[in-house]
């Protein structure tokens, strides 16, 4: 077949199984876009490149599958930058394609060139300039097989113009990928399982530590059948919401820093850390010297690279969490009822001593944690949540009650605001049979509230609910806690009215001042099926995030009083 | 304690960039670093000498060995190693000195490979300690220039 480079690149594209990809044209990609327009992959216009970036993460998040974005040259794809790094933290699996120059302009500064593989070396999994042709098909094969094996991650591929205008004889080749420096994670070993099974049976007062990787590897059956049959408690990263029940008698909440009591001081009194596809990210651990004192630990994990990285480990697994969690089934007998009794006693009175809990707003306005009670009531756990970060990212974190892996999907490692709203474009462009609601700040949203132009465009009815204190909030917490009150540039009170921007775009706006009136406007939000909805809710203007762990502080040691 | 490591890696532009940012990026302190061809075309060798205790160097090769180019990774610190380097030291040399410095160039078995109106270049091979007592050697002199090239490093015997 005579193919252009960009027709190729397409259908390679679909041999991987990608129908639906997030971009924005310009200049370098026009041979792809000139390609797109007469192909079957559905292509989500973004109005900033960092939007689509973002989409295609959410994608990836909600679908398991590869997430796919198109940026151009030099702006386009330094513009994806952000989406990039955000990815690369949470270790979702993306192949983000860049135009470039043609070759013979590559290294002379032309009209938008930007050095972008070497731009985001640090921050992907690996990166691809494409040189010729005749390549195409081996660097998209290895891309995506990359961004999805082992430890997920993004792979941008660069592709300069001239490469795809080029028309070459070519037939799919279908090769294995055989790529001598990288092996697919086959197995793990043995002895370590059966060490860990006989920590795991000795131990008194086991707790498990379940992140990011649970959810990758599709491992929440296995995790819930260890908990369950050994009567083991089970806390989660920020990352690892919803691969646990929030609901479960044995779960948690989340741990760290703005974790619940009751995880932290189990954390605190544990035997056995049985830590499942986690990296002891210190907005967990709080200082290190400190974290699970009297715990021997079990870290299971993909990436050889995290075991020992932060804390030392009496007994590494790496391999896949799924296939080691099966194997540690599989040696172990359900205890009985009666056993370990007194430590779920023990959690079960922190649990009623110190549940979360949040006071009223002296000013009369919404308390932000009771918009999220509400949501989680409304969805019963069965949307998509998506947020920005800050405050509202941890009320949302600490008062939905999860069921499913895959419905919370935030930007957890590189905290990225502005990641939420295209985020839920993503989320809903994958599972357009679900509810999903952007928990927002007045902040954030604004970082990349040109997107409601998108959601318009396909009718997307994602719900962004912000929560409005015209404060940077978060920062103006720790201004407040840890600065004298000295609230230096976080007071964001000019703010456009969201309501009208809403209008403006064409979505719904809906403003909520009352308590008495959240649930009527979320129930309304709810009814749209044709666009988006943003609801501005006024929300208490200084509450802030408690129970909280100061940073570089002990886990047993929160602030929070009451909270 | 300074570690060795042999690092294979596909001959490819920007590896050693990939390397590089590595270091930088994690922290890891490079000693030398040197980079050259092998009997495979496709496979290049760089030597790298890191300083670090052992938990370091198990975090370097581990996150050596996630980038997609590295191909294999050994520490040859405590083999049964050849390790060479060579050196070029241009040395302050005028009439009245001369005689001594051939003189420690004859004990060293190296070589002076240029004569200047008041300087030598001496060119010397061999491990880390010889370099670096040769250098002592002759720092009273006058060192004018100096240029190492890094450690080059093989496993001794059959084993590759």
């Amino acid at each position: 077949m005579k193919l252009r480079g960009a027709e190729i690149l397409l259908q390679c594209l679909q041999r991987e199984g990608v129908d639906t990809v997030f971009g924005y044209p310009g200049g370098a990609m026009l041979p792809i876009y000139d390609a797109l327009y007469s192909s079957d992959i559905r292509h989500i216009l973004a109005r900033h490149e960092q939007g689509a970036a973002h989409a295609a993460d959410a994608y990836a998040r909600v679908t398991g599958k590869v997430g796919v974005c198109l940026a151009t040259s030099g702006p386009g794809a330094t513009n994806l930058v952000t989406g990039i790094a955000t990815a690369y933290m949470d270790s979702i699996p993306m192949v983000c394609l860049t135009g470039q120059v043609g070759t013979a302009l590559i290294g002379r500064d032309a009209f938008q060139e930007a050095d972008i593989t070497g731009i985001t070396l640090p921050i992907t999994k690996h990166n691809y300039l494409v040189e010729n042709t005749e390549d195409l098909e081996q660097v998209i094969r290895e891309a995506f097989y990359i961004a999805r094996t082992n430890r997920p991650g993004p792979v941008v591929v660069d592709l300069p113009k001239d490469i795809m205008e080029r028309v070459i004889d070519w037939e799919p080749q279908d090769q294995e990928v055989n790529i001598r420096g990288y092996r697919v994670m086959k197995g793990f070993n043995s002895g370590q399982v059966i060490a860990a099974v006989e920590l795991i049976r000795k131990a008194e007062r086991p707790i498990i530590y379940a992140g990011g990787g649970v959810i990758s590897s599709n491992a929440s059956e296995q995790l819930r059948q260890l908990a369950e049959e050994q009567k083991i408690p089970v806390t989660t990263t920020l990352m690892g919401m919803g691969c646990f029940p929030s609901a479960h008698y044995l779960s948690l909440g989340m741990l760290g820093m703005h974790g619940t009591r009751y995880a932290n001081y189990a954390i605190g009194e544990s035997d056995l850390l049985i830590a499942v596809g986690v990296r002891f990210d210190d907005r967990v651990t709080g200082k290190i010297d400190t974290f699970a004192p009297h715990a021997k630990v079990i870290h299971i994990d993909i990436d050889a690279a995290e075991i020992g990285k932060n804390v030392a480990v009496d007994i590494p697994i790496v391999g896949d969490v799924q296939s080691v969690l099966q194997a540690i089934n599989s040696r172990l007998q359900p205890v009985d009822e009666k056993e370990r009794q007194e430590w779920q006693g023990m959690i079960d009175r922190w649990k009623d001593e110190y549940p979360l809990r949040y006071g009223s707003s002296p000013e009369g306005r919404i308390m932000p944690q009771h918009i999220v009670e509400k949501i989680s009531e409304l969805t019963q756990g069965e949307a998509i949540i998506t947020t920005e970060v800050g405050q509202h990212q941890m009320w949302a974190a600490q008062y939905y009650r999860f069921k499913h892996p895959r419905s919370f999907i935030t930007s957890g490692g590189l905290g990225t605001m502005g990641f939420g709203f295209p985020a839920a474009i993503g989320a809903k462009v994958a599972r357009p049979d679900l509810p999903v609601i952007d928990i927002a700040g007045d902040g954030s949203i604004q970082m990349n509230i040109q997107e409601l132009g998108t959601a318009v465009q396909y009718k997307l009815p994602v719900i962004i609910c912000i929560f409005n204190n015209q404060f940077l909030g978060m920062v103006r917490q720790w201004q407040s806690l840890f600065y004298e009150g000295r609230y230096s540039h976080t007071d964001i009170s000019l703010q456009p009215d969201f309501v009208k921007v809403a209008e403006a775009y064409g979505a719904v706006g809906i403003r909520v001042k009352d308590m008495n009136e959240v649930d009527d406007a979320l129930r309304q939000a709810l009814q749209v099926t044709d666009r988006p909805v943003v609801i501005d809710f006024w929300v208490d203007r200084e509450a802030n995030v408690y129970p909280m762990v100061p940073p570089g502080g002990s886990l047993n040691n929160m602030l929070g009083g009451d909270y | 304690m300074a570690h060795t490591l042999s690092v294979t890696v596909e001959n490819k532009p920007g590896v050693l960039t990939r390397v590089a940012t590595l270091f930088r990026r994690r922290g890891y302190n490079i000693e030398s670093l040197a980079v050259g061809a092998t009997e495979d075309p496709s496979i290049s060798r760089m030597t790298i000498v890191v300083e670090g205790d052992d938990q370091i160097i198990e975090q370097v090769t581990k996150q050596l060995y996630k980038l997609v180019d590295v191909i294999k990774i050994v520490d040859v610190t405590d083999e049964r190693a050849v390790e060479r380097e060579l050196v070029l030291i241009k040395v302050k040399a005028d009439a009245n000195v001369r005689a001594d410095i051939i003189q420690i160039v004859d004990i060293f078995r190296v070589r002076i490979v240029d004569i200047g109106r008041n300087s030598l270049i001496i060119e010397a091979t061999g491990d880390s300690g010889k370099i670096d007592a040769i250098e002592d050697s002759l720092r009273p002199f006058g060192i004018i220039e100096l240029v190492r090239t890094g450690k080059v490093a093989m496993v001794r015997g059959g084993a590759k």
